[in-house]
């Protein structure tokens, strides 16, 4: 039943990647394992994880990024070739700004019994915040950790929702009820308490006041809660409670055919649209050994490209916005409402279309697509133009923006920020220029940057970056190739059917790929993506059947929400609030 | 014949409070209008009625006081709000004939005492509220609102120096010939910001601030108490209007047509730029807003009345 997809060769990259690891810390590499994807996989035992690690995050080893860290609940899996043992599997991702895609995975076994590991929030500050994560949904402990609670599931929740044997859908439950005292409960749960976060209540000349901003607040995007410690209105210290909009998309993706989860990634950072299909149906084709043909990548390229305008006219009104700009954000809305006149045009949705599908897209291009997509090139640089005079030159915009929220390009990689936020500090880097994905090789664009990294520049970068995005558009416009938009190969969903009717041997598989879902070769593949906050990968894991068994989706404004504490520290309560509108985060992303 | 005191504040109470729920029909619809939409316009013709179905509404909304606040003081910030705009228009001079409680000889001292008083409003509502944000809001309030009065009070002193009266009616009357917006330019300037602040409308509309502190002193009010707030922020435009009118832009003078509608056309035309405003402007940083008021405008403002002085005395015969 299932095609075999021929194991990736290793190339020269690899080799000099595993030889630094090798020489690093020769004795303790438990194994090398070999995935679908480009990504070094080597195995580490639970002992030398810290030595290793702080190795790797030594300033010599330039810009070293943890891009991610996760876990595998093992227990039920059974394609395991090349790897060691485990119950538990940690899973690190590290990323290095100093190549071209230089990434490296570390993976840890652990036991079945109390899983725990050593915490590594010493060397990658934005270690905590995984960690926690991990915790919450697998119970994996950290020792060392300095603050080992949950944060996506609520205070009060009991169990870790991503072990396999945790049920996956309320149907599984008894019925819920919420009585009075329950309730009561609940809330009590959430109130802020500043001694468990080791804050003091006063300081030598004034009493502190701490003030929820949130989860219902006019400017924190979404439902996000900030909890901050006041002298008068400037902020002495910040701590940011996420979770509220936690849907577990990762466990549904446990339970969702390969091909009935893409509705749901384009949920995952909602402005985003077809940029979130794109790592995810990327990295199942890697594990089915699908190559999807030139026309289908260039129209994915092109949809995405236009999401990413759609997400950068929101980032910049709501921005205005944020400084209390009332008018420009319904101009860049009824802006926005013209790209979407577009994309429903192609997909017949808006918002969500849903509309990637492994080894293509949905359907071909409507006749005159093209027409529509060039008055759209034509007519947003006149208005790009436009806002330029009113926002960006207005001299109250600026004396709010500047020099507010600034982080150099080192924090930015301790942290873990990616995308615009990383460019604003005046790093040149860009997934699609790094590791060329799709056809953004053959495209000519420029990488813009700037140079304080403060919210006046992550709102330049934006800005900038939008008319890149005109520029790919217009090449693709220019330049689609004609062919098919879906690959021909049985994987590929929906099945392709044109000889069904002739022989049988289709006509099974057509039957099987439309009933089941197709079954992905097992193994272990991730995909990632430059897309409109930075960089967004799906790592899946198959175990040879028609569900995934365990997808990861790393979302950039996981990471960047947790470095708010650090940027807005000594800054008033008004600078907060221009600084989260100048991350560019909405809350579906990071809590997924 | 002058009609008795009672009809006088009875009619008053209805034509300001009518222009004041007007106006924030006129508002949205200016403001759908720069903002490419459309604002109100179902009920009535052109969405007229908006105000009126807002107003019925409004009256009609459970009355709720938080069980957390300071009830008596909760209930009278919102009227003395009220109370001390509607008083200020007793002496602004409609016409020369015509203000609605006579002319006083310290007309101009009279609307600064009623306006400070004002203060106490935005202030008590934030101390009664008994909540985070409309205590920041209330603090953010009394900072600015008492420190632009400063401002306010010397940018006007230059026009009390020429006219030699603090009497509105003797101001608009000295500006027969020129109108005291260019000789007094600076004061204007001046005038108009602390106006603006004075009113916390955008970009000054810091004790509000909806952006940072939800809805700022008046977070907690709900219903019509809320609806007094509302109203007696537009009554408070409308006067610094008519103030700005009398007191730089000639009041009720002009050729051809009657006075009362050159008051009218003149006090209309500057709440436009009061939307205006609020529509192309964002909102600057409480310590950016405090330093612009004592670093800027106050020099300016002293500064203007040295230059006054000395011209008057320049002038001086003899």
């Amino acid at each position: 039943m299932s095609v075999a997809a021929p194991p990736r060769p290793a190339d020269a990259r690899d080799a000099t990647m595993l030889a630094q690891i090798s020489n690093a810390v020769p004795p303790i590499v438990l194994a090398v394992e070999r995935t679908r994807d480009e990504v070094p996989t080597v195995w580490i035992a639970r002992e030398n994880l810290h030595g290793a690690m702080a190795r790797l995050r030594q300033p010599e080893a330039d810009l070293r990024m943890l891009f991610d860290l996760t876990a595998i609940d093992e227990r039920q899996r059974t394609h395991r070739a090349d790897q060691p043992p485990s119950a538990f599997t940690l899973v690190y991702h590290l990323l290095s700004f100093a190549g071209p895609g230089d990434e490296l995975r570390l993976k840890v076994p652990l036991g079945a019994d109390s899983p725990h590991a050593p915490t590594i929030s010493d060397l990658w500050p934005n270690a905590n915040w995984y960690e926690r994560e991990v915790w919450d949904l697998f119970g994996i402990v950290f020792d060392g950790h300095p603050f080992l609670r949950r944060i996506l599931t609520p205070p009060t929740w009991t169990g870790h929702p991503l072990r396999k044997d945790h049920y996956a859908r309320a149907t599984e439950m008894p019925p819920y009820s919420l009585t009075e005292d329950q309730e009561f409960a609940e809330q009590e749960a959430l109130r802020f308490d500043p001694a468990q976060w080791g804050m003091k209540r006063h300081s030598a000349h004034s009493d502190f006041m701490f003030l929820n901003l949130g989860p219902n607040h006019p400017s924190v995007h979404g439902v996000f809660r900030i909890v901050l410690q006041l002298d008068g209105e400037r902020i002495v210290d910040a701590v940011p409670d996420i979770g509220f909009h936690h849907r577990g998309a990762e466990k549904m993706g446990e339970r969702q055919s390969w091909h009935s989860f893409i509705p749901y990634t384009d949920r995952v950072d909602y402005l985003g649209g077809v940029m979130n299909n794109f790592p995810y149906v990327m990295a199942v084709e890697k594990l089915a050994g699908i190559s999807v043909p030139d026309r289908a990548q260039m129209i994915r390229v092109m949809l995405a490209e236009l999401f990413r305008i759609a997400s950068h006219l929101v980032f910049y009104g709501t921005m205005t916005q944020d400084v209390g700009q009332l008018s420009p954000v319904f101009y860049m809305f009824s802006d926005r409402e013209r790209v979407f006149e577009i994309i429903e045009a192609i997909c017949g949705f808006r918002m969500h279309p849903a509309w990637f599908r492994i080894g293509g897209v949905a359907m071909d291009l409507p006749r005159g697509w093209d027409g529509l997509v060039r008055a759209f090139l034509d007519y947003l640089p006149r208005r790009l133009d436009e806002y330029d005079k009113m926002v960006m030159r207005n001299g109250i915009f600026r004396a709010r923006t500047r020099g507010v929220g600034a982080y150099t390009v080192r924090e930015a990689v301790e942290w873990g920020v990616t995308g615009p936020g990383l460019r604003a500090c005046g790093l040149e880097w860009d997934y699609r220029r790094q590791a060329p994905y799709a056809c953004y090789d053959q495209l000519e664009f420029d990488i813009p940057t700037a140079a304080n990294g403060d919210c006046h520049d992550r709102v330049v970068v934006h800005i900038a970056e939008i008319r890149q995005s005109l520029r790919i558009i217009r090449q693709c416009v220019d330049n689609m190739p004609a062919g098919p938009i879906k690959a021909d190969h049985p994987l590929t969903t929906p099945p392709p059917r044109a000889r069904t009717m002739h022989d049988i041997e289709t006509l099974i598989h057509h039957f099987l790929n439309v009933s089941w879902g197709p079954v992905i070769p097992a193994g272990e593949a991730r995909a990632c993506v430059e897309a409109t906050k930075g960089l967004n990968s799906y790592h899946l894991v198959s175990d040879g059947g028609t569900m995934s068994y365990r997808t990861r989706i790393r979302t950039p404004s996981f990471p960047h929400l947790q470095m708010i504490p650090l940027i807005s520290r000594g800054t008033m309560i008004a600078d907060l609030i221009a600084i989260i509108g100048s991350i560019d985060f909405v809350m579906a992303d990071v809590d997924r | 014949m002058t009609p008795p005191p009672l009809v006088v504040i009875a009619a008053t109470l209805v034509v300001l409070l009518g222009l004041a729920t007007m106006l924030t029909w006129v508002e949205r619809r200016l403001l759908g209008l720069w903002q490419d939409r459309y604002g109100p316009n179902r009920v009535g013709p052109g969405g007229l009625f908006q105000a009126v179905a807002d107003g019925i509404k409004i009256l009609f909304k459970q009355d709720w006081i938080p069980p957390f606040a300071d009830r008596p003081v909760f209930v009278l910030a919102p009227a003395i709000g009220m109370m001390t705009v509607l008083l200020a228009f007793g002496v602004i001079p409609v016409t020369a004939l015509w203000s609605i409680a006579g002319d006083l000889n310290v007309g101009l001292l009279f609307v600064f005492a009623t306006m400070g008083l004002g203060v106490y409003s935005v202030v008590l509502a934030g101390w009664a509220s008994n909540s985070k944000y409309a205590l920041l809001g209330g603090m953010r309030a009394a900072a600015q609102m008492i420190s632009y009065e400063v401002f306010m009070g010397l940018s006007t002193l230059g026009v009390v120096m020429t006219t030699g009266s603090f009497s509105l009616r003797d101001i608009v009357q000295a500006q027969a010939g020129l109108w005291f917006v260019i000789p007094q330019c600076l004061g204007f300037v001046v005038f108009l910001m602390a106006g603006i602040a004075e009113t916390h409308r955008l970009p000054f509309d810091l004790p509000e601030g909806e952006n940072e502190l939800g809805a700022g002193f008046h977070t907690e009010y709900s219903g019509m108490k809320f609806g007094m707030f509302f109203l007696s922020e537009y009554a408070g435009i409308v006067l610094v209007s008519a103030l700005v009118t009398t007191l730089y832009l000639g009041g009720w003078q002009g050729p051809v047509l009657p006075p009362a509608l050159w008051f009218a056309a003149k006090t209309g035309a500057l709440v436009c730029l009061f939307i205006l405003l609020r529509a192309a402007l964002p909102r600057p940083r409480y310590d950016q807003l405090m330093a612009l008021g004592w670093k800027i405008l106050l020099p300016l403002s002293l500064l203007n009345i040295v230059a006054t002085g000395a011209v008057l005395l320049l002038r001086a015969p003899g």
